[in-house]
């Protein structure tokens, strides 16, 4: 990678109160590119996107776009949106009202520019078009994620942080998430990505990291990290002691 | 009691049924945004009346003074803190905002009835986010207990402010609507009408705010989910802030529609607000239809309850509470499981 | 001026709010249940009193704290299953009835109030001598003190700790959470109506006003100032409201020319910047300051071999756990489909699987937290699926959390002696009179003997919050050993422990696999669970997809399409 990278952390702390859960990472990802984070459960993956965003405290350094990152609400504007493990979506509010919501914080850019953006999400989500006015509760599992993606993208993001989007899908659905990242991605989208399905998130990425216990323990091309044996040892313990 | 004494308890019973569902949709407002029992909405309510009284009378009321005060300590407070990086935008409302009311205050026809509720609505409306401001916004994220006692320290400051702006004698307002509808052998107070026909009026711009502008479906996400709120942008604090100038608007508006029928004293929105509040639980703090059935229910056995015996009105009331909660812990009961 | 009986008459004030204050201490800071209708309670007292002229007091005060516990118990059946607010809210309706009923029911004699209480005699001591009943009041500060003191170091006293909190983990150490809300509340108006019985012969003359909503902020108000996590903030508060309240009435109205309600804009004042700055009241900030009086580590007594387990009874014994066709939907996500395996007697079985893959969901559903939809759960041969969670707990399982459900400000023996809560029998009145000694020494060393097991013997006086987590879920392990289980079902024990503590860790359930224990374990550290577990139930999407010896499922190409995902 050369240049500055989009998106910079360094020596990265973070917790829960007095429990620390991550211990030192580092890491970046620059623009248009897809990085990974792989890791069995408790690696502390959603802590680290948590704490990028500002939603835990923190130490460490995060650098977005060249500027030390500020509250969530900061770098959401500054373009910086996460997609989280959780979805969090308005489940009383319609899926529209989801998607208009998402571009909140470009809403004084007009009504032209909101429904372009609304148009590009419909055209890479066509179900969320048909469901327009459905309320998000009413959604099933694969179509919450796609409204969680889509209500991210009406930001137009620059960097989009997705914490497990395979989470609890089917195998077909999640083959069809992965193929919209790649499609972002080679629209210029970086995405940083956190995944337990290690196959699937080392098929699309370009970087990957692999984490354990809070530390990184491993990190390179995605494609040579793919053919490594201590990867899949992380989850099944199947090779040198944890 | 003949039917024309039931019909007259009626009306008076719907009208202050309507001022309550006023009361307990502000409280929704700010509770599901911000998890904050506003308690001194009462008292809100009794410093409007008493405003636009005093306006009405031709003098300037000192919960003028009280706004000026607080607005410019939140604009020192902010530039202190921002310091390098200004946003102006965000600040620019605490300075020009109380400015222009104390303006018209000062120099505009205030003793026009008309104009002083106008007018009294603008001092009281922004008291709401200056008391987010500084009692609630520091402690954003403290359990519903904390909040609830905060609240309830805040009613006896809010009175106390009442108290030493207006002394202790009540007042109140000249009526919307002076007139006196007859059918038939029965009359219909015009105010009685202008109450019902406001609430309505107000009902339906909440529908459209919440339904159809941005801003007011940035607040409902902010109360539907706090982290999807966070994470699309929409700052907790501004939320916060919104949800208060909302309920402190409502009940303000409240204390202008009831100060016409009776006198209001600095210490007589309390109780006005604990009835919002027994409305508000029969809605189970969370359903704005049952809130308003719960608000006609609590104004007519009010009503009634005072044609009977006017020192059992309370304990008729608030006695009710007491089946609605019994109900709603056998509910929890059944849902729980454990 | 008559400056000594002003201030016996002050100190006869501070003693009656310290009363009510120690109630709310206990129901507000201790149990997590705000009321706003204490002043009402001790109103019931006073009125029963004052009605029953000729009644020697004792009889008197029986008769109010009968009267008030009743009124209580009654609003407590109610309320007991509200959450917070609601609870809190409740209290406002009572609290203004009750004092609206005060001033209409024409017995009570309105706002005129009733005069010609008589005052409290001691045998020969005077009656007139105001300082008798101040000494009385007093008294009874003293002993509600050591009554409340005595049950907050208690069997009892630890389990009302957990209602604030911790209330499932409550449920499943055994703990009857909404039987001991209730009589925690009864407690706290039974200390108002004490010092409301007291007011009125203090004062001789009562009247709705010192019972009204108004006053019972003030005691809440009190407690916030005070500090209400701890005994002593009531009295603090107590004694900073009520003279401050002297000064105020006095300055305020030399200040501003205004008379009113100024002292409780003051008050609320000080409560708003409190709770801004200094949630844990005066006293917390007190503490901070003064020099720690190094807590007293309650030293392990020599700690008796606890009896283990009986060892399973001859002949077929049936299996420690049936998992028999379990179901469970959350809306439209199905978290447990057709479950169905088996944890043998003395075996050691680890559920895994990815995230999502609806673990914690069984879990639940197994200790009673949950209801299944489908299906049925057997615990040695009965079926438990019906049962709430303290009952399976009596029947032998003990649990420990994936997110450590500790009460960080209680001492790890304290903890630990929460699971012993089953071996004891001490309720809440032979608590107060200490009567609990022998019982509290039996679980202190049961609670030991737990902590010796997994390693934490040095840590007991430690409060558990200080712990790093890994000793805390050891605290988890040793407090679920406390109640002598025959299955154990451990959620992921091992998080955060670092590689000696893990061997540890194994090796003491494979001690407790050989004293006839049966472990059920989710885990996510594969070495930690292939080299432990006799059998693995692989589960994802809420299926079981595999089951079997570790090396066989270490080798099932389903599980390792389950973790690393099908390659697109």
């Amino acid at each position: 990678m050369t240049g500055t990278p989009l998106l910079a952390v360094e020596g990265l702390h973070a917790g829960y109160g007095r429990v620390s859960v991550l211990h030192g990472v580092s890491l970046s990802v620059a623009a248009g590119r897809i990085v990974a984070i792989v890791g069995p459960n408790g690696a502390g993956k959603t802590t680290l996107m948590g704490a990028v965003m500002g939603l835990l405290p923190r130490r460490g350094t995060v650098h977005f776009a060249g500027a030390e990152a500020g509250a969530t609400e900061d770098l959401v504007a500054a373009g910086a949106v996460l997609v989280p493990e959780t979805r969090a979506l308005f489940t009383d509010m319609s899926v529209a009202d989801n998607l208009l919501l998402g571009a909140w914080t470009r809403r004084r850019a007009g009504r032209s520019d909101r429904d372009a953006a609304l148009g590009e999400v419909f055209a890479l989500f066509p179900r969320l078009g048909e469901r327009r006015h459905q309320r998000a509760a009413t959604l099933s599992g694969g179509e919450r994620q796609m409204l969680a993606l889509g209500r991210a993208l009406m930001a137009r993001p620059r960097l989009l942080l997705l914490d497990e989007p395979s989470l609890g899908l089917a195998p077909r659905i999640v083959a069809d998430i992965f193929r919209v990242l790649a499609r972002l991605r080679a629209q210029g989208l970086a995405i940083l990505l956190v995944e337990q399905n290690a196959r699937a998130a080392l098929a699309v990425a370009d970087h990957a990291y692999v984490l354990e216990l809070g530390t990184v323990v491993l990190h390179g091309e995605a494609a040579a990290l793919a053919a490594d044996a201590r990867v899949a040892a992380t989850y099944l313990g199947t090779g040198a002691p944890a | 009691m003949t039917p024309f004494v039931f019909l007259a308890l009626l009306q008076d019973g719907l009208a202050t049924g309507a001022i309550y569902l006023l009361l307990a949709v502000g409280l929704l407002i700010a509770f599901s945004v911000t998890r904050v029992i506003f308690v001194p909405q009462g008292d809100l309510l009794a410093l409007a009346t008493l405003t636009a009284a005093q306006l009405e009378s031709g003098q300037v009321p000192g919960t003028l003074w009280v706004l000026d005060a607080l607005a410019a300590l939140a604009l020192l407070l902010d530039l202190a803190r921002l310091r390098g990086r200004m946003r102006w935008r965000a600040l620019l409302p605490w300075a020009l905002y109380p400015a222009a009311v104390t303006l018209a205050a000062l120099f505009g026809p205030r003793a026009a009835p008309w104009f002083a509720k106008l007018l009294a609505l603008g001092v009281i409306t922004p008291l709401g986010p200056l008391i987010w401001r500084f009692a609630f916004r520091p402690v954003a994220d403290a359990p519903v207990l904390t909040l609830l006692i905060l609240a309830t320290a805040l009613h006896f400051v809010v009175a106390g402010v009442g108290m030493v702006a207006f002394g202790p004698d009540g007042a109140s307002v000249a009526p919307l609507v002076a007139a006196t509808l007859l059918l038939g052998p029965f009359a219909v107070s015009g105010q009685s009408l202008a109450i019902l026909l406001c609430c309505a009026a107000l009902v339906l711009a909440l529908r459209f705010f919440f339904a159809a502008t941005l801003t007011g479906r940035a607040l409902r996400a902010a109360a539907s989910d706090r982290l999807g709120a966070r994470l699309v942008g929409i700052d907790a604090a501004g939320s916060g802030s919104r949800a208060f100038a909302l309920a402190a608007f409502i009940a303000a508006l409240s204390g202008i529609l009831i100060g016409a029928a009776t006198p209001i004293a600095y210490d007589a929105g309390f109780e006005i607000g604990l009835k919002g509040f027994v409305a508000a639980i029969i809605g189970g703090l969370a359903s704005y239809p049952a809130a308003a059935a719960g608000a006609v229910l609590v104004g007519v056995l009010e009503s009634l309850g005072s044609f009977w015996s006017s020192a059992y009105r309370d304990v008729i009331v608030f006695a009710l509470l007491i089946p609605v909660l019994a109900w709603l812990s056998w509910r929890s009961r059944g849902a729980g499981g454990a | 001026m008559m400056l000594p009986a002003y201030y016996v008459t002050l100190a006869g004030y501070i003693g009656l709010a310290t009363i009510v204050a120690l109630g709310l201490v206990l129901l507000t800071g201790i149990a997590g249940q705000t009321s706003f209708g204490q002043a009402s309670f001790a109103g019931l007292a006073a009125y029963a009193t004052a009605l029953l002229p000729g009644t020697p007091p004792p009889l008197a005060l029986l008769a109010g704290l009968v009267l008030t516990g009743s009124v209580a118990w009654l609003l407590g059946l109610i309320t007991a299953r509200l959450s917070g607010h609601f609870l809190a809210l409740c209290s406002v309706a009572w609290g203004i009835s009750f004092s609206a009923l005060f001033g209409t029911l024409p017995w009570l004699h309105g706002f005129n109030g009733i005069g010609g209480i008589r005052p409290l005699t001691l045998g020969p001591l005077s009656a007139a001598d105001p300082l008798v009943t101040v000494a009385v009041i007093w008294a009874a500060v003293a002993l509600s003190w050591l009554a409340l003191r005595n049950l907050l170091d208690s069997r009892p006293g630890r389990a009302i700790r957990t209602l604030a909190a911790a209330r499932d983990m409550a449920e499943s150490m055994g703990i009857d959470t909404v039987r001991l809300s209730r009589a925690t509340f009864v407690l706290a108006a039974l200390a108002a109506a004490l010092s409301g019985f007291l007011f009125a012969h203090f004062q001789r003359f009562i009247s709705p006003t010192p019972f009204s909503l108004t006053a019972s902020i003030e005691y809440l108000f009190m407690v916030i100032i005070g500090g209400a996590a701890h005994l002593p903030g009531a009295l603090l508060g107590a004694v900073l409201v009520t003279l401050l309240r002297e000064e105020l009435t006095d300055w305020i109205p030399r200040l501003t020319g205004a008379t009113g309600n100024f002292e409780a804009v003051a008050f609320s004042l000080v409560v708003i910047v409190l709770l801004q700055r200094a949630p844990g009241g005066l006293f917390a900030v007190l503490r901070a300051r003064l020099p720690a009086a190094g807590a007293p580590v309650r030293a392990a007594a020599a700690a008796p071999a606890h009896a283990a387990a009986p060892p399973p009874a001859a002949g077929p014994a049936p299996p420690a756990l049936v998992v028999a066709g379990i179901s469970k939907r959350f809306g439209g996500l199905a978290a447990n489909q057709d479950v169905s395996f088996t944890v043998g007697a003395a075996e050691i079985v680890a559920l895994i699987g990815p995230n999502g893959a609806g673990k914690s969901t069984l879990f639940d559903i197994i200790s009673g937290q949950l209801r299944a939809d489908l299906g049925e759960v057997r615990l040695f041969g009965h079926p438990v699926g019906r049962l709430p969670a303290r009952h399976i707990a009596a029947r032998g399982l003990a649990r420990t959390f994936q997110h450590v459900k500790l009460l960080p400000g209680m001492s790890v023996g304290g903890n630990i002696a929460l699971g012993a809560h089953l071996a004891g029998r001490c309720g809440v009145l032979r608590a107060m009179l200490r009567a609990d000694r022998a019982e509290e020494r039996r679980l202190h060393a049961l609670a030991a003997a737990a902590a010796t097991r997994v390693g934490l013997a040095d840590l007991l006086g430690r409060p558990a919050g200080t712990l790093a987590l890994g000793q805390q879920r050891l605290v988890e392990i040793a407090r679920a050993l406390c109640l002598a289980p025959r299955l154990l079902l451990l959620d992921e024990p091992a998080a955060g422990l670092r590689h000696q503590e893990k061997q540890a860790l194994a090796a003491l359930l494979r001690q407790l696999r050989a004293e006839g224990v049966a472990v059920l374990l989710v885990e996510h550290d594969m070495g930690f669970v292939m080299d432990l577990a006799d059998r693995v139930v692989v589960m994802e999407f809420g299926r079981r997809i595999a089951e079997g010896v570790p090396a066989a499922v270490q080798a099932d190409p389903a599980v390792l399409e389950a973790y690393l995902g099908g390659a697109p």
